[in-house]
């Protein structure tokens, strides 16, 4: 079976958007924080896929994809440590609870 | 493989050394840490030092062009050095006080992000600046974070953190898209094939932008700014505030030029609107604040887009005045971020009405913090006059009239907000104003050093003509 490129495209554009929208719309931290997983990933089938179906004499794509990975797992390490010390100071990781910084 | 290629990257190799002595050392020294942290910034200041003799010797690029250096961005590094030295002097009563057990965390992190920083601008390709641009700010949130004691400090850090993430997904997403439309993440290469604007490269260029206007702070992307600055702790906030956005702001004018050069139009017409609404929601927002450290946060934002002045101007003018607004905004930043703490820090104050009268009990802080305050605002004879001054001029050669003359009428404004704090540190009147300080020395160290330059870089040309003489390098 042969996909044309739009069809992954299409998929990862989506998935853009849907992390997009779950950033703004979600109100648990943890559920904002895997919608921006959403967004990485949807940057990662772009570049595999640009690199397959465009430049398949190279390999740039596929490293750039695998290098996201890695530094979004570093992101997503420290911002879990951030909302556990959020839920021991507040017990509640809520986006409504975090607005003692306000003026 | 080419070994020598590394002697260009003495900053890097030089920190990196730094960063696992300082490693070892804590793990050494157990829990006790005398002496840690004057070992620490002796370190520092002679890396620091050394940093000064590479100039002439570290030009060239290496790994195939994805590292690039040259007397620019050795200066550029050493402006950075710098000012992480005095961050680290003021933090340095802090540090004993309160965080005495994981002062060795807290030298980790900072100088992580400041190598971080280095990579981000030596950078020639978008995988290197990407990965640059991440050392810089996860370690950041971390430091933010640091006040473990603090619900503010947590709270702070998770706003940054997912702020940080998202704004480089949506950067991600556009270098996907140029990667696409270029086949290439060399800054030659894409430069080379960006030459026609078509719609998808401008999607492409917008998404980027985000990632490097969130660490500037540009308007649209400056949500997290005032939370942040506010609950970080402040040495924290005054690090954020000038190096982390003058090696951006620097790294942003890089990759413009390099870039996107056949298609100026394109990005200076989305420069033009971001700063305009950087200025003008910087100062309309800092006029209302109550609290000093959210009040500096808007400042800063309306400080970031000044500094872009000069790199929407494009020109030669424009890179070194870019430089010489960094450099001065450091110093008066970081002056007034020293009185800021030193004052929290005694006094446990961080209200604008609490600094009412302060002149009648501390008279030395008072006039210092009006002296970074008098800069800020551009009143000459002080430094930021003068780089207010150059940046105009870069920008009216470059025939930006109207943005010339909305930036000169946004300085009136800021002129006003500026003035409120000096007016209620020396008019108004207060039953109970703060008690006589007794500074610690390494703060006021630090302060007095950054106020001698606000009042004296201004008048040093060297100075400026050095800046100008190395900076064709990005041309």
């Amino acid at each position: 079976m042969n996909l044309p490129i739009e069809a992954y495209l299409v998929v990862s554009t989506l998935l853009f958007f849907i992390g997009v929208f779950g950033f703004i719309a979600r109100k648990n931290l943890i559920g904002i924080l895997m919608s921006v997983e959403l967004i990485l990933n949807a940057v990662n089938i772009n570049f595999v896929v640009f690199n397959r179906f465009l430049y398949p004499n190279e390999l740039e794509g596929m490293i750039y994809s695998l290098f996201v990975i890695v530094v979004a797992a570093a992101e997503s390490a420290v911002a879990i440590a951030i909302i556990i010390n959020v839920y021991r100071k507040l017990k509640n990781i809520s986006v409504e609870s975090i607005e003692s910084l306000r003026n | 493989m080419d070994y020598s290629q590394f002697l260009s990257m003495s900053h890097e190799i030089s920190l990196v050394s730094l960063l696992i002595i300082l490693l070892l050392a804590d793990l050494v020294m157990g829990k006790k840490k005398s002496g840690f942290q004057a070992c620490a910034i002796g370190l520092f200041a002679i890396h620091t030092v050394l940093g000064f003799t590479c100039f002439g010797e570290s030009a060239g690029n290496a790994f195939a062009d994805m590292y690039q250096s040259s007397d620019l961005h050795v200066l550029i590094k050493n402006i950075l050095n710098i000012g992480t030295c005095i961050v680290l002097l003021m933090s340095y009563a802090w540090n004993e006080k309160e965080n005495k057990e994981y002062v060795g965390e807290f030298y980790f992190l900072t100088l992580s992000t400041l190598l971080g920083m280095y990579f981000m601008i030596s950078s020639g390709d978008f995988l290197f600046f990407y990965i640059g641009l991440e050392l810089a700010s996860i370690p950041m949130a971390a430091l933010v974070a640091f006040d473990k004691k603090s619900k503010e400090s947590a709270e702070a850090a998770a706003k940054y953190i997912l702020t940080a993430a998202f704004s480089s997904g949506v950067m991600l997403f556009g270098i996907s898209l140029i990667y696409g439309t270029c086949g290439s993440l060399y800054f030659d290469e894409v430069a080379y094939k960006f030459a026609s604007a078509t719609p998808l490269m401008v999607l492409a260029f917008v998404c980027f932008i985000a990632g490097l206007g969130f660490k500037i702070s540009l308007v649209p992307f400056h949500f997290w700014t005032a939370d942040t600055y506010q609950g970080a702790p402040t040495s924290i906030t005054a690090y954020l505030s000038v190096i982390s956005k003058g090696a951006a702001v620097f790294t942003c004018m890089a990759i413009l030029f390099k870039a996107f050069p056949s298609s100026t139009e394109v990005w200076q017409t989305v420069l033009w609107i971001i700063i305009v609404l950087t200025i003008v929601v910087g100062n309309l927002f800092a006029m209302r604040q109550e609290n000093i450290k959210r009040f500096f946060a808007y400042s800063s934002v309306s400080q970031a887009g000044y500094i872009m002045l000069g790199v929407i101007a494009g020109n030669e003018v424009g890179v070194s005045t870019t430089i010489f607004y960094i450099l001065i905004y450091m110093f008066t930043n970081l002056a007034a971020f020293g009185v800021i703490s030193i004052i929290e820090r005694q006094a446990g104050k961080l209200n604008i009405s609490d600094y009412n009268g302060l002149y009648s009990t501390n008279p030395k802080l008072a006039v210092m913090m009006m002296l970074a305050l008098f800069s800020l605002g551009g009143i000459p004879p002080f430094a930021g006059m003068f780089s207010k001054f150059f940046i105009f001029v870069g920008l009216f050669k470059s025939g930006m009239i109207g943005l010339l003359f909305i930036a000169l009428i946004n300085t009136v404004v800021s002129l006003y907000y500026y003035l409120l704090i000096v007016k209620a540190m020396f008019i108004k009147e207060n039953e109970k104003p703060i008690a006589k300080i007794e500074s610690d020395k390494t703060t006021i160290c630090a302060v007095v050093i950054c106020t001698i330059a606000v009042i004296a870089i201004g008048f040093i040309s060297p100075i400026y003509h050095y800046i100008e003489s190395v900076s064709s390098a990005l041309n």
